[in-house]
């Protein structure tokens, strides 16, 4: 079955209101031709895309769609199999690097380590290569430093408890500390919210909005809610299969089917990406 | 009426029926010894409690004729410092090996096919070997609980290490870590608890072999005397001297619980 070809935005015009928005945006990452399989089984397909300093891209998609697997290509856990993924120009290092930081839905957070001890624990990584800890008066330091990163998350006030003390909010909230004070070139966050209560949800919806304006950053945000990608993203990717052959479910990948800058997300986008969407889940 | 599964005891009541097996096996005992008694007042082999109370009074608080220790508290000196730097070293092995190929997937390639086979021998069966080589005193005995026990520390701690969430290896280098640090600061001291909880199991299994190794050659210690006073049939001795056993292992396990209670908080909360 060949699903209906979901119109793409018009590259020409597309670049140049992007260019009138995001004059300054410098291109930060770039896919070239990028091809995904494990062995047989295709999943990503040919995905070309370039994505600006300070853009915040979410991506929906059934599940199996690949979007999970674009993020972590995009970490460095997942190596693509064709193709050129570039982050600054440079092709992107094979393994996690602190130029990617990361929040997962669970378990970003280290349990044996108290909440300011674990955002530390990075400035503990750079100044001492083999224990990967400080005594005395840097450790201070770094917790000072620690200190100011809760602040900015409002999680100063539970510095010395420790994760399992948590609400599941609040440790996403740590996660996205510890990330920060890296000062990673680009953010991931894959379903961070997708295990928190809907008032908690909005809470945590204000707080990413507020940081990645503050601090200028590059997001990439994997959901399952579309409501929450239209809300929180500059650009909104659909990834989906163009093709479906019954008989060979894994012949074709998915590719990114919708590209939607922030100024076009209308009701009737909004209804046309439900739409596709619900049709992908039927026919997988 | 509830379902029987759905039923559950109150605290007075769960300690009631937990105690009551145990009055069981007291009466049958005196019941069996009576009995025995009243055929043949020399009956050795149920002995009578207060028969119980003058074998102990003359190993632990009398002096011994021959050499005046009080034999009671050597044998359990000695055996317990067997048992305990058996476990201790195996431990110390076992936290390294574990730790590293469960941390670095081409250490583990190198060495769990030698880890598994060696787990394969029976510990037993190379006790001899243990006598020729590091001769009949301490040390065979301490190797004996060694050789027991690591091959099983060691795999179940590579299962450890690999149980700890990818995410957080992942999150850690996206912080920067390298590949010692994240050893250091992420899986070790996750890793500890989980040796403590290892140990707790393996006791059981380490006193076997220390009980064995004492039996066979030796000159005190508490599997020997058990294994010495049975030639002479003395009940009285065998089992005060089991029952502190179970004592002493109960003892070592509680301990072991508390320890780790007091020094992962983290990790006991989180379960």
């Amino acid at each position: 079955m060949t699903k209906p070809q979901i119109a793409q935005p018009d590259n020409q015009s597309d670049n140049q209101s992007e260019k009138q928005t995001e004059l300054l945006g410098q291109t930060q990452i770039e896919f070239r031709h990028v091809t995904k399989s494990y062995g047989e089984n295709l999943v990503l397909d040919n995905i070309n895309c370039e994505v600006k300093r300070g853009e915040f891209i979410t991506m929906v998609g059934t599940s199996g769609c690949g979007k999970s697997t674009f993020l972590n290509m995009l970490l460095g856990t997942v190596a693509h199999t064709k193709g050129d993924i570039l982050l600054e120009g440079n092709p992107i290092v094979a393994e996690p690097s602190p130029e990617r930081g990361i929040v997962f839905q669970k378990y970003s957070v280290f349990p044996h380590l108290s909440v300011r001890e674990n955002v530390a624990i990075s400035k503990e990584f750079e100044a001492s290569p083999i224990l990967g800890r400080l005594f005395g008066e840097k450790r201070q330091h770094a917790l000072e430093e620690a200190d100011e990163w809760l602040n900015a998350v409002g999680l100063l006030a539970a510095k010395d408890k420790y994760p399992h003390e948590l609400s599941g909010g609040m440790q996403q909230r740590l996660a996205i500390a510890q990330a920060l004070i890296k000062h990673p070139k680009v953010l991931l966050l894959d379903e961070p919210f997708g295990a928190l209560d809907p008032g908690i949800r909005k809470d945590m919806h204000k707080l990413v909005l507020a940081l990645w304006q503050k601090y200028q950053l590059t997001i990439f945000m994997v959901t399952h809610d579309l409501n929450e990608g239209f809300y929180l993203g500059t650009r909104l990717w659909v990834f989906d299969k163009t093709r479906h052959d019954p008989h060979a479910p894994h012949r074709y990948g998915s590719t990114i089917t919708f590209d939607l800058p922030i100024g076009k997300t209308d009701e009737a986008s909004f209804q046309q990406i439900e739409q596709s969407l619900e049709a992908s889940r039927l026919s997988a | 009426m509830k379902r029987w599964i759905n039923k559950t005891p109150s605290k007075t009541l769960a300690f009631v029926l937990g105690v009551i097996p145990f009055i069981l096996v007291m009466a049958l005992y005196q019941w069996g010894s009576d009995l025995r008694k009243a055929e043949n007042p020399n009956d050795k082999l149920l002995p009578s409690v207060s028969q119980f109370y003058s074998a102990i009074d003359r190993l632990a608080f009398t002096p011994s004729k021959r050499t005046g220790e009080y034999l009671f508290w050597k044998d359990t000196l000695s055996s317990l410092k067997r048992l305990l730097m058996g476990v201790a070293c195996a431990a110390a092995i076992a936290l390294i090996l574990g730790l590293i190929t469960g941390a670095i997937p081409l250490v583990a390639a190198n060495f769990n096919p030698i880890i598994t086979t060696i787990s394969l021998i029976p510990p037993m069966a190379v006790l001899p070997l243990l006598f020729i080589v590091f001769g009949l005193g301490e040390l065979s005995k301490v190797m004996l609980i060694i050789v027991g026990i690591t091959p099983f520390l060691i795999r179940d701690l590579y299962q450890k290490t690999k149980e700890i969430p990818q995410e957080q290896l992942v999150k850690a280098q996206t912080l920067g870590a390298n590949s010692v640090q994240l050893i250091n600061r992420v899986l070790l001291p996750q890793v500890l608890p989980r040796l403590l909880d290892a140990l707790r199991l393996s006791l059981g299994t380490a006193w076997l072999f220390l009980i064995a190794a004492e039996a066979i050659a030796a000159t005190e210690g508490l599997g020997y005397r058990i294994f010495l006073v049975r030639r002479y049939l003395s009940m009285d001795i065998i089992l005060p001297y089991v029952i502190w056993i179970t004592f002493l292992a109960f003892l070592l396990d509680w301990l072991l619980v508390h320890a780790s209670k007091k020094a992962f908080p983290w990790y006991h909360s989180a379960k």
